[in-house]
């Protein structure tokens, strides 16, 4: 990544190419610090900010939560089931509440928060790890392709048939295949854990495949590419020194937004009742369990959707800031 | 004002405006709406044991007698319930005599025939039909047919209930005509029959879609002119439970729905919204566990996977299973998933009066302690300290179980889970939608007959009064199988010749005090003694219909839709 920055050629993607000349005002602070930059423009990006103030939020909550709420998401307490939120002896005197469920608890009485809480767990762990799969799988192949003209036509056309893969009867034919053999080598939890987050990163990278393969033929015509080319530099000292670190601006953008679409995607297979077993809270499980009792216990819905989304919009609004703090040619301004 | 509904079939609703109409003609309720959330696959209940694929084919297919909402014998193809007095059952219980209605014909404008009954049974009890309904078959050892309306099916031994054969909606007549080239392996690939079969029902299908939608409509050639009442029935599968229910209960776009197995707080708050009505009876539908004797291990070589092959490492151990029944606290889950449509139990055979054990000490015990003394007892302790018991050999005490996808057996999973664990087990859950778990496919590892896992969910019942074939489902030769395309009842694997003994015994007795006693040893023997059966509660069922729906007489012992020529729409 220094080696990024204190390139002197470093130009905005697209931009013309000023090879030697060096950016007079920020030189100074990329000296120091190369991402102080970047830090200053993403700040001046008030969504951004609370965007990334929640996702901190939402993730101490959930890496934390169990610590500070030490109530086993399954403890069954059929005594107290169907509990409300506390907040209902606000507007509703005779309401069911208990400080032991702050946020109510379900028809067997598990306490929402508790699940609220491990729900979050599953779902950012899915969403990160989808995320990340889905980057580097993009990024391979959209480098590739940009790079090596002899693989573009196939790799481009590969992104394509992916692109046209339904991802729900993909699922269900997975969990038919790998659900067992998983199950036995990873125990029931992992082993549905590695093929979500499977599915989500194998079917979700192409989008990132393509913008980078975009940027990367750019690039590639550029004069210091053309200057490293001429020295006789490899393709594997190319790759790493020259192009990927002029590229990570819309990986980093699209890495957002994939975490973003890992969390739905898992929200939504959950809510469809695949995915992990019933007794494995996550975000859209909580949801989908809590559909058929929304009219008379809204919240039980509310505060798993509200989650869902709100970290979902936070991400976005990082990506949204990222992509302007990570482009040299608006930041300077 | 009889042509005027007529001419306004498909707008009957404004035809109906006097109400005394809707016992009128033919198609004058115009359209019907039906909404199963477990979608139809086919169209024969020979190949199906799903209650959505037997109820959706009894629009169309008939047997010869049905039971009534009281479970007693109505006569259905047949001119009248064969009995001693009237010499339709041999003095001697070895053959019973039926009489086809003359006036029957075929919904391709044939007329019924004994071929067509005596057909049905061959088609059956073929060697690699693969047939869901062969218990319904025991212990023939020969149908005939005297003449053209007169069918004689003779017993290997003295037959006290037989009218078990071409009784109820699972042991229909099929049209010989059309299924004779689909006997034996050949039955699975007949498509075309398989999917619209030609039947003396009240309607033909007009439409199958697989697993979405079966649009009906009313048989030209039905025996009573003036039904059915509606002219057209749309069949639609898929969903869930709730959403049926808030199909016909909130939103009014289904005229009926079944089997809406939802917690009763949900239940009451749907009905609310006025559209639609609850309505609700207790039969002989029992949900359960059933537990796996045969090793489901992934390890294990496809093929053998719950197989006799290689047997169960610890829920062959009697005790291990008595301390999973001790440990359900039966009241529980009927407070939390049935309410007053729910009543503990241990019996799998919880009705008529006379063949039901007496369960109620286990019913009501919940007893943890006792539980995990027996475990003990078996040798199981919690050796390693991670709370999961093993015995001398290594077996850990960890069990899969696995159900359909519904909200009230998740809350029943979630409930189990907790006290099994209490008690030194491993629970492992796992749903599986409602269409593939009971789909019966040989291809899914997901079925229930195919079972890999070690426990499994559902509810099961039997039609009409007598649990012979019922109970003639645990023998050794209805274990589903690689064989057998993995069909047939016994889904527990289990295989006993005492068991066996008892029930050529049952079969062989017409004294109804013997009968009674040996129906309770039976199912003491599957439940009560040795918990390979883990029944939880006695469900009434539980279906849906529009406030305009009339004529809907829910039926426990037979078909729903049994009486659906009669169904009509009432004035608004």
């Amino acid at each position: 990544m220094t080696d990024a920055a204190s390139e002197p050629t470093r130009p905005g993607p697209g931009g013309t190419a000023r090879p030697l000349r060096p950016e007079p005002p920020a030189v100074r602070d990329a000296a120091t610090n190369p991402w102080g930059d970047v830090w200053r423009q993403f700040r001046t990006h008030k969504g951004a900010l609370l965007g990334l103030g929640f996702l901190v939020f939402v993730t101490l909550f959930c890496l934390l939560g169990p610590w500070l709420w030490p109530v086993s998401p399954g403890a069954l307490d059929v005594r107290n089931k169907d509990l409300r939120p506390v907040y209902h002896l606000l507007w509703d005197g005779s309401a069911r509440v208990s400080w032991s469920h702050p946020l109510g608890s379900d028809q067997l009485g598990r306490d929402l928060l508790a699940q609220l809480i491990a729900g979050g767990r599953v779902s950012l762990a899915v969403g990160w790890t989808a995320m990340l799969i889905a980057m580097l799988i993009g990024t391979l192949v959209g480098v590739l392709a940009g790079y090596f003209r002899w693989l573009d036509g196939i790799l481009m056309r590969f992104t394509d048939l992916v692109l046209a893969l339904p991802i729900l009867p993909l699922l269900l034919v997975m969990m038919l295949l790998f659900r067992d053999p998983l199950r036995a080598t990873f125990g029931p939890a992992t082993g549905i854990f590695i093929l979500i987050v499977t599915v989500i990163g194998a079917t979700s990278w192409m989008q990132t495949a393509r913008i980078v393969r975009g940027d990367v033929l750019a690039l590639k015509e550029r004069e210091f590419v053309l200057a490293a080319r001429s020295i006789g530099t490899p393709a594997r000292r190319m790759i790493p020194r020259h192009i990927l670190p002029n590229v990570l601006s819309p990986i980093m953008v699209s890495a957002t937004l994939g975490l973003a679409s890992a969390i739905i995607t898992e929200s939504a297979l959950s809510f469809l009742g695949l995915g992990f077993p019933s007794d494995f809270p996550t975000w859209g499980k909580l949801l989908f369990d809590s559909t058929d009792r929304m009219a008379d216990f809204p919240e039980r819905v509310l505060w798993p959707g509200l989650a869902i989304s709100l970290t979902v919009l936070s991400v976005n609004y990082i990506g949204d800031g990222l992509r302007d703090a990570l482009d040299p040619r608006i930041r300077g301004r | 004002m009889r042509l005027i509904p007529a001419l306004l079939g498909a707008t009957a609703a404004l035809a109906l405006a006097s109400g005394v109409s809707a016992q009128e003609t033919r198609g004058d309720s115009g359209h019907l709406n039906i909404l199963y959330w477990q979608a139809v696959s086919i169209l024969n209940p020979y190949l199906s044991g799903g209650t959505k694929d037997v109820e959706a084919s009894s629009l169309v297919l008939e047997p010869l007698a049905r039971y009534d909402q009281d479970a007693n014998l109505v006569p259905w193809l047949a001119a009248e319930i064969p009995s001693v007095e009237n010499g339709g059952v041999a003095e001697d219980y070895t053959s019973i005599t039926w009489k086809l209605r003359d006036d029957i014909v075929w919904s391709d404008g044939t007329p019924l025939t004994a071929k067509d009954v005596v057909f049905t049974w061959e088609y059956c009890t073929a060697d690699g039909t693969g047939c869901a309904q062969e218990g319904k078959f025991e212990g023939i050892t020969a149908v005939e047919a005297l003449d053209e309306h007169t069918v004689r099916i003779t017993f290997a031994q003295p037959t006290y209930f037989p009218w078990v054969a071409f009784v109820g909606a699972q042991s229909p007549i099929l049209q010989k005509a059309q299924f004779q080239n689909c006997v034996g392996a050949a039955a699975a690939t007949c498509t075309e029959a398989n999917t619209r079969p030609i039947g003396t029902g009240p309607f033909v299908v007009t439409e199958f879609l697989a697993n979405d939608v079966v649009s009906f409509a009313a048989n030209e050639n039905y025996r009573d002119p003036n039904k059915p009442h509606f002219a057209t029935v749309t069949f639609k599968g898929g969903g869930d439970a709730a959403a049926a229910a808030r199909a016909v209960l909130e939103t009014g776009e289904f005229d009926y729905a079944w089997n809406l197995q939802l917690a009763p707080d949900v239940l009451q708050s749907m009905q609310a919204a006025g559209q639609g009505q609850v309505v609700s009876a207790f039969g002989t539908l029992v949900e359960r566990i059933e537990v796996n004797l045969t090793d489901p291990s992934p390890s294990l070589p496809e093929g053998e996977r719950s197989t006799l092959a290689h047997p169960h490492p610890f829920l062959t151990i009697p005790e291990v299973r008595e301390a999973m029944s001790l440990a359900i606290d039966r009241q529980t889950l009927v407070d939390v998933g049935y309410g007053e449509a729910g009543r503990p139990t241990c019996n799998l055979v919880p009705a008529p009066e006379y063949y039901a054990s007496d369960d109620s000490e286990c019913a009501t015990t919940f007893d943890l302690e006792r539980a995990k003394a027996l475990l003990e007892q078996a040798g199981f302790t919690d050796t390693d300290g991670d709370g999961v018991r093993e015995n001398a050999d290594g077996v850990r005490l960890s069990v899969l179980f696995q159900t359909s996808t519904n909200a009230v057996r998740q809350d029943f999973q979630a409930l189990i889970k907790s006290w099994w664990e209490e008690i030194g087990f491993e629970v492992e859950l796992r749903n599986i939608d409602a269409a593939v778990y009971f789909g019966g496919d040989a291809g899914s590892p997901d079925t229930i007959e195919k079972f890999y896992a070690d426990v499994e969910m559902y509810a099961n019942n039997f039609e009409g009064t007598d649990p012979t074939s019922y109970l003639a489902a645990y023998t050794c030769d209805k274990i589903p199988s690689p064989e057998t395309q993995w069909q047939g009842q016994n889904i527990n694997r289990v295989c006993d010749p005492a068991y066996e003994e008892m029930l050529a015994q049952f079969q062989a007795t017409g004294d109804q005090e013997e009968r009674s006693r040996l129906a309770r040893a039976m199912n003491e023997y599957l439940t009560l003694d040795n918990h390979i059966v883990i029944a939880l509660v006695d469900r009434g069922r539980v279906s849906g219909h529009a406030n305009s729906l009339g004529g809907v007489v829910l039926n426990t012992w037979d078909s729903e839709l049994w009486n659906i020529a009669d169904w009509y729409r009432i004035a608004q």
